[in-house]
């Protein structure tokens, strides 16, 4: 049996006095493709930041690779793609080269060249990563993200910026990775339609967990019907039903 | 006197040595400081300490020794600072201008204590180069030593702190104790600074190399050695200046950092770009 990758126990968390995330649990499994959705608000990019360590939960616990987070340190096993990064602006003094090797404890040049052309950003290797596009700046955090060639990835919201061309590309590169090296791999977007056509689990999130298993639970379910309307319902599994095995 | 021969006296010697040291450290942390918009953390720990220098001389503490004994209460306050920044309620600017208000309100009260202004109070406000004790090079040198080596030893972990705390975080990176680290330095660094610069113009020395180098458009690792290269030279063309104009050594010394600044902002205006 796989093991957990991801444990969430009863988590809870509370932004002012409100509740934000309230008694959720949860596991993903080594190998698994997890898509979490949910209105704006939901708190989807709350629960990766808990996940993450970056917030603290006022109740509940989070277990990663099978540790809690207050002793985990195999931090290069992760790799994370925030939704918005707080220094990309036109000032920042920093070159591609530099952003993508962020982090890493043993750098190797032929690592950094075979991440840069996977993403197709060699020909900026040099450039300041504020004087780029913001779907250029988008590609070299996800490099970021794949370099160490982590065992999870989590992605928060990470084709907004993307042109369609480079979605598809940035997703068949998931899917791959998910299906070829064994990567586990967390998607937050509010796009059902990409969850179903490559997530194996939905996560729905509605401040509390409205949902988590697979897609044929998911359109097999009154409960789901109920809640979100039978139209709704079958919109999202008509969805997946159409791009089921896309590659 | 001609301008080799003032080189022959100690106290210049000294004040050339104190201000390329302190000029390199105040650039460097300036460097991660503005990047991360704490610019004005240098402004707000020189009102701390000048609470600090008032408090210590009403204890009657030597000339010779005010720095060292205020530079306790200056890191004690600069981490008040982070705490604060780290709140939810306040923003970062708010906090420093809490602590720097409680510094120049706690700093006017205690020199109206010890019987009026204190002229040597006023001569910290304005600073002066010239008047560095053996105590505080030795200090400034260290500080130099222990900001160099901090910067070589923690490189990858400032770097990406500065770039974003929270990504920095999910790499492993003590994010709080990097801040700590940070903080602790640049309350050292503000200290110093007012002897070179004075009170009212430490944040020139934090701020303007890093701005100065950043118009250079270089890599992160080459823009810190910009901006203490930048730092370096004011100092230099600074005390030169000073000498050769009499004028005070801290003023002159910020003027030729904005002259370095509004040279190359000019330079990049007209040049045109490398890419």
């Amino acid at each position: 049996m796989s093991e957990d990758i991801i444990n969430v126990d009863h988590l809870t968390f509370c932004y002012n006095g409100l509740e934000v995330i309230s008694d959720i649990s949860f596991a993903v499994k080594e190998g698994d493709y997890v898509g979490i959705a949910g209105p704006n608000g939901s708190g989807k990019s709350t629960l990766i930041k808990n996940i993450l360590g970056i917030l603290r939960p006022q109740k509940g616990c989070v277990n990663i690779f099978g540790r809690p987070l207050t002793s985990f340190h195999q931090w290069s096993r992760i790799g994370y793609l925030p939704q918005r990064i707080s220094a990309l602006n036109n000032h920042f003094p920093s070159t591609v080269e530099e952003i993508v090797q962020l982090g890493m404890k043993k750098r190797n040049p032929v690592t950094l060249k075979r991440t840069l052309d996977l993403m197709g950003i060699a020909h900026l290797s040099t450039r300041l990563i504020g004087e780029l596009s913001y779907g250029e700046q988008q590609r070299i955090m996800l490099a970021r993200a794949l370099i160490s060639q982590p065992d999870l990835l989590i992605f928060d919201e990470p084709t907004t910026a993307l042109d369609p061309e480079t979605r598809d590309i940035f997703y068949s590169l998931t899917h791959e990775m998910n299906h070829q090296k064994g990567t586990t791999i967390v998607l937050v977007t509010h796009d059902t339609g990409i969850i179903g056509q490559y997530a194996r689990h939905l996560l729905y999130l509605d401040k509390k967990l409205i949902f988590f298993g697979t897609f044929e639970n998911f359109c097999a379910s009154p409960d789901m019907a109920g809640f979100f309307g039978s139209t709704s319902q079958h919109v999202i599994c008509h969805q997946h039903e159409k791009t089921e095995n896309p590659i | 006197m001609e301008l080799t021969g003032i080189l022959n006296y100690e106290f210049v010697q000294r004040a050339f040595l104190a201000g390329l040291f302190i000029a390199a450290v105040s650039s460097t942390l300036g460097v991660f400081l503005v990047l991360r918009r704490f610019s004005l953390i240098g402004d707000g720990l020189a009102h701390i300490t000048f609470g600090s220098v008032a408090f210590v001389m009403l204890l009657g503490v030597s000339p010779l020794y005010i720095t060292l004994a205020a530079l306790p209460l200056v890191m004690i306050s600069s981490l008040a600072i982070l705490k604060l920044t780290q709140s939810k309620r306040i923003q970062g600017d708010a906090a420093i201008g809490i602590v720097s208000s409680v510094g120049i309100a706690s700093g006017i009260i205690l020199a109206s204590l010890s019987n009026g202004y204190n002229l040597d109070l006023f001569s910290y406000l304005f600073g002066n180069i010239l008047t560095v004790t053996r105590i505080e090079l030795l200090l400034s040198f260290i500080v130099f030593l222990t900001v160099a080596a901090t910067v070589i030893i923690f490189y990858d972990d400032l770097f990406a702190v500065t770039f974003d705390e929270e990504l920095a975080r999910t790499m492993g990176v003590k994010t709080e104790r990097i801040n700590t680290i940070l903080f602790l330095l640049t309350a050292v660094a503000a200290v110093l600074a007012m002897k070179v610069a004075g009170i009212m113009l430490v944040s020139a020395m934090v701020i303007l190399p890093p701005l100065t180098a950043l118009q250079l458009s270089l890599s992160f690792r080459l823009t810190i050695v910009a901006a203490v290269l930048f730092s370096i030279l004011s100092v230099i063309c600074g005390i030169i200046a000073a000498f050769l104009l009499n004028l005070p050594a801290g003023g002159t010394i910020v003027i030729c950092n904005i002259g370095f600044l509004l040279f190359i902002f000019g330079a990049k205006k007209i040049l045109p770009s490398r890419r």
